[in-house]
């Protein structure tokens, strides 16, 4: 067990304050000694001094996006709950998709962080149970995150009458069991009833309406969760000042791929580009060996990719979308111009089709179509109709591949696949062609990043 | 009056949140009903109805929208993305799938758009993409659902140039399915039946991406008493079974719909025919009954109509053997035999048992024939295993759809999954989703408890007792028949509770009547029965379970009991008016009487009208000495059995599909029953015989069509008058005629359900070859006896039947229905003795011969074992199936014993006529209740 964990140092570019990562650097971070002696728990006091409705107040005037991916208010989420009983919190901490590590740091540096936020979400929706679905293969994660909930549990920030309040909540964490596709909360919520992890269809598109075991249910990523303690303590106000536009406080951002100095960032949200990202040396350093910048997937493997003319494009939601892609969870994977597009777009297609639950046509059998494909022309037995012919397929998973995607199916694990494929066709066709013409890949085999390597 | 039941919270069975199996969280139902409301679907404005799913207003429309995972009888998943349309929205015109989007008003739907036609197009192709094309050798070809979509709705070819995925082909999933996965489409139709229909979610999806496959538990085999559904439902050759695989391209067969009557719910189905061999069934959506479901001992015990033991020449007696005859040396014999007890005895010297096996029109008839040609009363379609006639025919009835919609149903009988199985599909449907309440009055659980809001494990022998407790309120201060008073309270709330919540002119509350177990008395039965029809707003469905037992009954082959649901005294003027023959004096001799007489040496000739008493009667003493005690036996039947084997003549009659007629179910509703392949042998229908047995004897019947006999029926029957035998023909005859119909039921039935091509698709591909599902009913061949065997000697003359009125005697007045019967004294309960008291109820899969001479349907049967509590067990010092003495008054079974801690202490539980022990050896019938001991086999326990 590698017990000397450290997480990768973080450091802002603009003087906003670290919210959510703090107390990474922290010795034992994820000890409650460790978090009470950085005031752990006082923000979940704090809240258990204010009504429900004034948390909510103050969430709503700090414009928490969610973290997820999706990028839904959180206060809006909330509202939309359907008053009932019961009514459950779960927390999303299935982080699954290739490059994408920011709520894995998260549970394993500062559990407790998460557990009061959860608390403290908990306390305002009327949720007197939560559950935290976490990513099976994080079993560190789940260790720290349980040894936590002990000692929060022992500590009274959860359990019965928390802090002596009249409140009382209950925690359990869920080890997922591996399928990426539970990271779709409808089939999170699926795998909680003991089920297999099938998105639900929509409507009802929310789970606020009906969700675990048919009851209103808020379903909250790790990161937005892990927002609250601070914006109970420092306001809605004081998150709101942070970020520009819909894009508020601070974001943890997971920059993976190409670069000198891969890790989690915390910045405060919109100010910083994808240069200052990739290139300023606290933060990515710039390309690996110095490389010519390719191309950059600005937010998670199933956003289409960008080229390096959108280098100074602000890491908002908004900005990202301005031109064609999205933020997503906020993992930024730049590629260099050793990279070959057909296999960057095969391994991603690979991936999706690979977790893909089955249910829908499109997706299910599309997925294998393209996957199969698209490792055809890598392995240099192309053909040109296949240009044709993988824009099709694409277009029937997702109806005019266009941003944001139309879909044809229940869940937007399908509708994933194209934008790799597409961006990739429009960027570099000739890439394709040159598979095609030459009969084989003009690039030499993948390198595998050498950590990985070592492993 | 009410302060107990105040005070007993009503434990309701919650409608579960979640299912089973991976597929099957549909939203949940939107809320229906309210006025029409107006949507466009291409181009064309059409009335939808609110909440109505887009693709059933499409279908109400008119207008066909592909589909594949959608099935009407199943929640909406929306997986394959077949049925795609385009509606326009707010934000532009989206592509939706039609089958979990609701209709709103002002909907504009195109389903034929550029992009919904390509949508469509793209997911047969993508469909296709590891789809075999073994269409040459796949049973579905030529019916199947993704061939017919893919000419009408899919690309012309395939741009797909991968290798396909490969799985080991086919493997079986139990020992009726088969399982093909390559050709699977992953629809998830079976894996949602199993769950959401049947309750036995034994198949479910494994793995991702396209490596998604349907797949079975490790060493759980897919065993279901549903499995051919799924068979049925696959839209592709995924799912075949066993029965039909390689028998049959669809082209090639004849076929008919009919109704199926291995029991007595009356499931509507469509059989097929290769060849003049039945050779497959598929379910009929019948939507007051089946909803399109089968069993599978209704659909794959057909191959017992070419069995082995199969009679298809008529034998007579020769010494110690049964030698093959022509029809008129046996219609003589047995002529002759009959006319001789009747000349020495008298009419009431000859006894009648069974019947439930004929069609209505051939009950009548020998009902007719009993009573009128060979003089007497003694007649018994239930062969001792059933509830008094009497007591049932005079309580008020109900229909499954009342029962399902009713706030509450008492079941008083047998376990309904195993002898009525797709009433407990429907039942355990409307307590899922209609908010259905059951309460089980019971000696061991059942596969309905699960479903059950209350199961009362009554100490056999005292269910009169236990009827009494749950009626009057406050009467009983402690346990009653060993059911605990919290019990007792808590249906007596449940009762409190369905008087509030009952709509008005239906049932509040429906009993489902049977018997509960052979080793017990009808008498507590009967007297359990008049007791709760003392219930405000009950009624009654019937709980009997052999074939066309309950039409038997209403035509009245039963003692007492005349057609038409009439007493014999009430119906004397009446029928001796119309029949023109005095009627017998009193009333008869039930089968447990025919038998008790016969061993006395005082009946001269029984006759077997399809009946097993060896293996039938609770009681295999009484059976073997009564058939061994009877100067004469005639069996009518259409295999060779047990009791046959003991006749001194034996007739062949045709089966189910050989003949046309009519059947009534559980709820006294009449289907028609079609003709698909003729005759076994040289076989003939009941009703022939009846007429050809009456000529020797003296009396023309003056049948010779079952039309005649229809007509006939019509005109005396007070239950089936207004209703014309022609209500019965074509597609409205599907859901037949309840009766006594109302006049406007009769004028104008309700045109049945249509069916969806592509949720039951082997009955659509034969309409599409031009063979109506009910085209061969109209044409049936005349049955005549060839002249040269009528028997001269016998035959003495046909007297005409007189004509209504043309005597001038006064025409006597309509007899008015059975009533209520009076409250009968409860005969004595069991009283307390040593020893288990034996609880023997019927399987599904047992030794008889509808499972016994089907090939693929033989090994199903479980063996026998007794199964105690246990600490039974443990005091007798016997190991978990080890073998034991079980031991009665009437003899001693060596079986295995099983510790099963849902047995109530005092009771053992041993199957009725399974493979390995036969409970009626153990069975007293002349006991309220039979009791075993239990000995370990060394003796002296």
């Amino acid at each position: 067990m590698p017990a000397t964990w450290k997480a990768p140092e973080t450091m802002p570019v603009t003087d906003a304050p670290k919210i959510v990562t703090r107390r990474l650097t922290r010795d034992r971070s994820w000890t409650l000694e460790s978090y009470l002696a950085d005031g752990g728990y006082e923000g979940l006091r704090r809240a258990l001094t204010m009504t429900p409705q004034a948390i909510h107040d103050s969430v709503n005037t700090a414009n928490i996006l969610g973290r997820g991916g999706a990028g839904f208010e959180a206060g809006r989420k909330w509202g939309m709950l359907r008053q009932a009983s019961p009514v459950y919190l779960t927390i999303n901490g299935d982080e699954s998709e290739p490059a994408t590590f920011k709520d894995h740091a998260l549970i394993e540096g500062d559990p407790h962080q998460l557990i009061e936020g959860a608390a403290i979400c908990a306390y305002v929706i009327g949720a007197a149970q939560v559950f935290i679905f976490v990513r099976g293969e994080f079993p560190l994660a789940i260790e720290r995150l349980q040894a936590a909930l002990n000692e929060a549990y022992a500590h009274g920030a959860v359990g019965d009458r928390i802090f002596g309040s009249d409140f009382s909540v209950d925690v359990v964490v869920h080890p997922g069991a591996g399928a990426y596709i539970c990271g779709e909360e409808t089939a999170l919520l699926e795998s909680l009833e003991g089920k297999r992890g099938y998105p639900r269809i929509k409507p009802p598109f929310f789970p606020a309406v009906m969700g675990l075991y048919g009851a209103p249910t808020i379903v909250n990523n790790v990161e937005t969760v892990s927002n609250l303690p601070w914006v109970v303590l420092n306001g809605g106000d004081d998150f709101a000042a942070l970020g520009d536009g819909r894009s508020k406080g601070t974001k943890l951002l997971a920059l993976a791929g190409h670069v000198k100095r891969p890790g989690n960032y915390e910045l405060e949200w919109a100010k910083v580009t994808f240069r200052d990202l990739i290139f300023d040396p606290r933060l990515g350093g710039g390309i690996r060996d110095d490389n010519n910048l390719k191309a950059i997937i600005p937010g998670g493997v199933s956003s289409p990719w960008i080229g390096p003319e959108h280098l100074d494009v602000s890491l908002s939601n908004e900005a990202i979308a301005g031109i064609g892609s999205m933020a997503g969870s906020g993992s930024v994977i730049p590629m260099d111009h050793t990279t070959c597009m057909v296999r960057a777009a095969w391994r991603i297609v690979r991936f999706f089709h690979r977790e893909s639950c089955g249910q829908c046509t499109p997706c299910r059998e599309g997925g294998g179509w393209l996957e199969k494909v698209l490792e055809r022309i890598e392995a240099g037995r192309g053909r040109e109709a296949d240009l044709d012919l993988l824009m099709d397929i694409c277009d029937n998973i997702s109806p005019g591949v266009t941003w944001p995607p139309a879909q044809t199916t229940i869940c937007v694990l399908g509708p994933s696949m194209p934008p790799s494929v597409a961006a990739g066709m429009k960027m570099f066709k000739d890439e394709y062609l040159a598979h095609i013409r030459d009969g084989r890949c003009p690039f030499p085999p993948d390198r595998l990043p050498r950590r990985l390597a070592r492993v | 009056m009410s302060d107990v039941t105040n005070e007993v919270p009503v434990k309701l069975t919650k409608r579960p949140l979640v299912t089973e199996s991976a597929v099957g969280t549909a939203p949940p139902d939107p809320a229906r009903g309210g006025e029409p409301i107006k949507i466009t679907i291409d181009g064309r404005q059409v009335e939808a109805q609110p909440g109505q799913w887009i693709i059933d207003a499409a279908d109400d429309a008119g207008v066909y929208i592909p589909r594949f995972c959608y099935h009407p009888r199943m929640k909406p998943v929306g997986m394959c993305r077949m049925c795609l349309v385009e509606v326009e929205g707010p934000r532009g015109p989206t592509l939706m799938p039609a089958c979990y989007n609701t209709v709103s008003d002002g909907m504009v739907v195109h389903t034929k758009s550029e992009k919904a036609t390509k949508a469509q197009e793209g997911v047969l192709e993508f469909l296709l993409v590891n789809h075999p094309l073994d269409c040459p050798v796949c049973d579905k070809g030529g019916e199947c659902p993704l061939q017919d979509q893919t000419l009408a709705y899919g690309p012309g070819e395939s741009r797909f140039v991968e290798e396909k995925r490969h799985w080991e082909k086919p493997m079986p999933i139990s020992d009726l399915v088969y399982l093909d996965r390559e050709r699977c489409i992953q629809c998830g139709r079976c894996v949602r039946f199993a769950d959401e229909v049947a309750g036995d979610p034994l198949i479910d999806f494994a793995e991702r991406g396209d490596k998604t496959e349907v797949a079975i538990f490790p060493d759980q085999p897919y065993a279901s008493y549903f499995s051919g559904n799924v068979v049925q439902i696959c839209p592709v050759g995924a799912l075949t079974a066993k029965p039909y695989r390689f028998k049959a391209r669809p082209w090639d067969l004849q076929q008919v719909e009919s109704t199926c009557t291995n029991c007595a719910v009356g499931c509507r189905t469509a059989v097929q025919a290769s060849q003049d061999e039945v050779t497959r069934l598929i379910g009929v959506d019948s939507d007051p009954v089946n909803w399109g479901w089968l069993c599978d001992k209704g659909r794959f015990s057909f191959p017992t109509k070419t069995s082995d033991d199969r009679l298809s020449v008529p034998l007579i007696r020769d010494g110690d053997e049964l030698v093959e005859a022509s029809w008129g040396q046996a219609l003589s014999r047995a002529a002759a035999g009959l006319a001789a007890a009747k000349q020495s005895g008298g009419g009431s010297s000859i006894g009648v048992i069974g019947g439930a096996r004929l069609p209505n029109e051939d009950a009548y008839v020998w009902s007719k024939m009993a009573r009128m040609v060979l003089g007497t009363d003694s007649i018994d379609a239930q062969i001792g295993d059933g509830v008094p006639a009497a007591t049932l025919l005079g309580l008020p009835r109900a229909t499954i759809d009342q029962a399902a919609s009713a706030p509450l149903v008492i079941t008083v009988g047998p376990d309904i999954k195993d002898e009525l199985p797709v009433l407990y599909i429907r039942l355990r449907h409307a307590v899922r989703e209609q908010g259905l309440q059951i309460v089980e009055l019971t000696s061991a659980r059942t596969g309905l408890s699960k479903y059950a809001a209350e199961t009362a494990l009554y100490r056999p022998g005292e269910l009169a007792s236990l009827a009494a407790a749950v009626t009057a309120p406050g009467s009983v201060t402690g346990e009653v028949a060993g059911v605990p008073l919290a019990t007792i309270e808590a249906i007596r709330a449940h009762v409190e509770r369905s008087g509030q919540r009952n709509s008005p002119g239906a049932p509040s509350i429906v009993v489902i009547l049977g018997r509960p177990s052979l080793a017990e008395s009808e008498d507590q039965v009967a007297a359990a029965a008049r007791i709760l029809a003392g219930l405000p707003g009950v009624a009654f469905l019937s709980g009997l379970r052999r074939s066309n037992v309950n039409g038997a009954l209403d035509f009245g082959l039963s003692p007492g009991v005349l057609p038409g649901r009439v007493a014999l005294d009430e119906g004397r003027a009446w029928y001796e008016y119309h029949w023109g023959a005095p009627l017998p004096e009193g009333r008869g001799l039930d089968t447990a009487g025919i038998l008790d007489a016969a061993a006395r040496g005082r009946i001269g000739a029984l006759v077997l009208l399809g009946a097993d008493p060896m293996a039938d009667f609770p009681d295999s003493h009484v059976a073997l000495k009564g058939l061994s005690g009877s100067r004469f036996t005639v069996a009518i039947d259409t295999h060779l059995n047990e009791s046959v084997r003991r006749a001194d003549v034996v007739l062949p009659a045709a089966a189910w599909a050989e003949r046309r007629g009519t059947f009534t179910n559980i709820e006294g509703r009449i289907t028609w029953l079609s003709q698909l392949v003729v005759e076994h042998g040289v076989s003939w229908p009941d009703w022939m015989i009846a007429a050809e047995l009456s000529a020797r004897l003296g009396v023309n019947l003056a049948f010779t069509r079952l039309e005649d006999i229809w007509q006939e029926i019509e005109r005396v029957s007070p239950l089936h008058h207004g209703v014309p035998y022609d209500v019965f023909a074509g597609i409205r005859s599907r859901d037949g005629v309840v009766v006594p119909a109302a006049p406007d039921q009769v004028s104008r039935p309700q045109l049945p359900r249509p069916l969806d091509p592509m949720a039951d698709p082997g009955i659509a591909s034969a309409e599409l070859h031009k063979v109506a599902p009910t085209a061969l009913i109209v044409t049936t061949p005349d049955y005549a006896p060839e002249a040269g065997s009528v028997d001269p000697a016998v035959h003495v003359s046909y007297p005409e039947p007189p004509e209504s009125g043309a005597t001038g005697e006064e025409v006597p007045d309509v007899p008015a229905f059975l009533g209520l019967p009076p409250v009968p004294v409860p005969g004595e309960a069991a009283t307390a003795s040593d020893g288990l008291r034996l609880v023997s109820r019927r399987t599904l899969w047992d030794a008889g011969t509808h499972v016994r001479s089907a090939s693929s349907l033989t090994a199903l049967a479980p063996e026998a074992e007794v199964r105690v509590h246990p600490t039974v067990l443990a005091e007798l010092g016997a190991a978990d199936g080890e073998k034991v003495a079980v031991r009665s008054t009437r003899g001693t079974l060596t079986l295995p014993a099983r510790g099963d801690a849902t047995v109530p202490a005092g009771v053992a539980v041993l199957p009725w006529n399974v493979p390995g022990g036969r409970a009626g050896d153990l069975i007293d019938s002349t006991a309220t209740v039979t009791t075993v001991t239990l000995e370990t086999p060394g003796g002296d326990a």
